[in-house]
């Protein structure tokens, strides 16, 4: 995946990373994500064990140093590498994180949405609410709009370019989020969506984290 | 010095036939360190620029389950001839086979959880020149093996030859008064360099837990000095290693804001009498400070050591506090100040880091290490004259 980086002047920086996740029956989802540039992060990598509603494992490894360090997972509304994406924007979404409310409906591009407004449970998350867009079709998220600790509209992420893979998982290709308070954007599009590629439990641990390349 | 050259040349061998699946990354760096008092000795100087550059070739084969790697690294220094030097950081075949790890050649490995002091990381030597702060490591020959069972990770480790501490030389700063001379190194075991040292661990996550255990058999990376007097006249310090047994246990909690962490070791054969050393605290992350996206962490460590005087070690009853500075910005800036104060006697060792990416590929830091009032039984003494700041520019490829 790679993430456009866009401040209010127009400055660009770019970021390219992969990531690996295993669905876990019951619990949130493991996964593996590995840094390629900017460069003077290639390498470093972060593995996280997310849970529904406990805070998550994380250990990070920093290859010029070969250090594991385990590190803090309570505060997710910090950026994501320096983008717009808080780390809980990113993070596996299970549906104990919110609580719901059906709002209405509403036409959505081409499509007919359901706008659902939900809060998270997590006291730690940076938002008080988020309004969600669904598709009626196919239950795929089409805009989520993030109001901040104030209550304030402070993001809004939209998705586009969605395909269907092994006929039953809809992926969005590209997510931009832009925040209304800085003018900053980020634009995160992913590629190469691979499924059910024989990953198992073995595959994320601490020695997969150092090899993960 | 034969083991190392013999993978490196195995590897270079290796290396063309896959040529274009190699990938090559890395830096080149130009520094400048400038120093703030007058010299010591005479032999030294005011200011020292140096060029550095560390490649890295890697290659991947059987969809991962076997990497070779290939990490050099040299650095040219204007005037201190010791400083000039290089190493082979990472000459490594690591082949992996279900649960399992073996690694044969040369490589890097790091124990531990705290930041002041890194008492239970023992694999590779330091590069001293390189870094006072002792986190630059040398490469180390190795034969690992390392599993993963649900009751946590093993490695175990034979290291067939060891490497020697790297000291400034004549003119080199900063360094001890008199100066380190490794000509004159010395070792307890008769076998010298080529020792077979073995060590083990064993790492496990409980929850919020994080526990490892190690232990370690073979020449010690820390040397004793002893003083000799040379043909000259000048009076300088002889490495000596001592063949050393270690446990070590290194203990993290990460608990919301707050990480707790200990390490601490009971090492035997350095010196008279087996001794304990110790580094218990804690780093608190202050979440978005003043409304902005920025992360403040508060860091305090206790360290201790119970060899009876300071002579030994300059952390034997000491206080680290610090501040860390995380901008979370696109330039990933940083900064952490750190001070280390003796309890009962006057020495403060300061230290500055920030650093900052410009553009995409290239990073600037900044260091400074002050030592300030250090006291004249301090092992730090020799070193109040030598503040400094270093600028580094460094170009990722």
């Amino acid at each position: 995946m790679t993430m456009l980086l866009r401040n209010a002047h127009g400055e660009e920086s770019l970021r390219y990373m992969r990531t690996r996740a295993l669905e876990v029956e019951n619990d949130g989802d493991k996964t593996l994500m590995v840094f390629d540039r900017p460069r003077d992060v290639k390498g470093t990598a972060l593995l996280t064990f997310s849970h529904k509603t406990e805070l998550d494992d994380q250990w990070l490894y920093l290859p010029a140093l070969k250090r594991v360090k385990r590190i803090a997972s309570k505060n997710k509304s910090g950026p994501f590498m320096g983008s717009e994406f808080a780390f809980e924007d990113l993070a596996s979404q299970e549906v104990e994180k919110y609580t719901y409310k059906y709002l209405r409906d509403e036409a959505c591009g081409d499509l007919q949405c359901f706008v659902i407004e939900r809060y998270p449970v997590d006291p730690n998350s940076g938002y008080t609410r988020q309004m969600v867009w669904l598709d009626k079709q196919e239950y795929r998220p089409q805009k989520i709009d993030y109001y901040d600790r104030k209550n304030s509209l402070l993001k809004t992420l939209e998705f586009s370019k969605y395909s269907q893979y092994l006929d039953r998982y809809w992926r969005a290709a590209d997510m931009f989020m832009s925040n209304h308070q800085t003018a900053k954007t980020t634009l995160l599009s992913w590629s190469n969506y691979q499924f059910r590629v024989g990953l198992k439990d073995s595959d994320f641990n601490r020695n997969s984290l150092k090899r993960i390349r | 010095m034969r083991l190392r050259g013999l993978t490196a040349m195995l590897l270079f061998a290796a290396l063309p036939v896959f040529a274009d699946d190699v990938e090559i990354s890395g830096y080149v760096s130009a520094q400048n360190r400038y120093f703030v008092q007058q010299e010591l000795d005479s032999r030294q100087h005011g200011n020292y620029v140096s060029l550095a550059a560390e490649p890295e070739f890697y290659l991947e084969k059987n969809a991962g389950n076997d990497v070779f790697r290939f990490k050099p690294f040299v650095r040219l220094d204007q005037y201190d001839s010791k400083r000039t030097h290089a190493d082979v950081r990472e000459a490594s075949w690591l082949h992996v086979s279900g649960n399992s790890e073996w690694l044969v050649g040369v490589s890097k490995e790091y124990w531990g959880v705290t930041e002041s002091v890194h008492l239970v990381d023992i694999i590779n030597q330091t590069d001293l020149v390189e870094n006072p702060d002792g986190e630059q490591k040398l490469g180390q020959p190795m034969l690992k093996f390392s599993t993963v069972q649900d009751w946590g990770i093993v490695d175990l480790f034979v290291m067939p030859w060891f490497r020697e501490r790297t000291f400034a030389g004549k003119e080199g700063r900063p360094r001890s008064s008199p100066r380190v001379d490794s000509s004159l190194t010395e070792y307890d075991s008769g076998s010298e360099q080529h020792h077979v040292d073995v060590a083990a661990r064993w790492i496990n996550s409980y929850g919020d837990w994080d526990i490892g255990l190690s232990g370690f058999y073979g020449t010690s990376r820390d040397p004793d000095f002893i003083p000799k007097v040379k043909s000259s006249g000048e009076v300088v310090l002889a490495p000596f290693y001592p063949v050393i047994g270690q446990i070590g246990l290194d203990i993290q909690a990460t608990k919301g804001d707050w990480l707790w962490k200990l390490e601490t070791i009971y090492r035997n054969g350095q010196g008279e009498e087996n001794y304990i050393a110790a580094d218990a605290g804690f780093e608190y992350t202050l979440v978005g400070v003043a409304g902005t996206q920025a992360d403040v962490g508060l860091l305090l460590e206790y360290l201790y050591d119970d060899r009876s005087k300071s002579i030994v070690s300059p952390f034997d009853d000491d206080i680290f506090a610090g501040m860390r500075l995380t901008l979370n910005d696109a330039q990933s800036t940083e900064l952490l100040f750190g001070v280390v104060q003796d309890r009962h006697e006057s020495s403060r060792f300061f230290n500055l880091e920030a650093s900052r990416r410009l553009g995409e590929s290239f990073v600037l830091s900044i260091q400074g290490r002050f030592w300030n009032n250090i006291a004249r039984d301090d092992p730090l003494y020799s070193l109040r004259d030598d503040d400094y700041i270093e600028i580094d520019l460094k170009r990722y490829f």
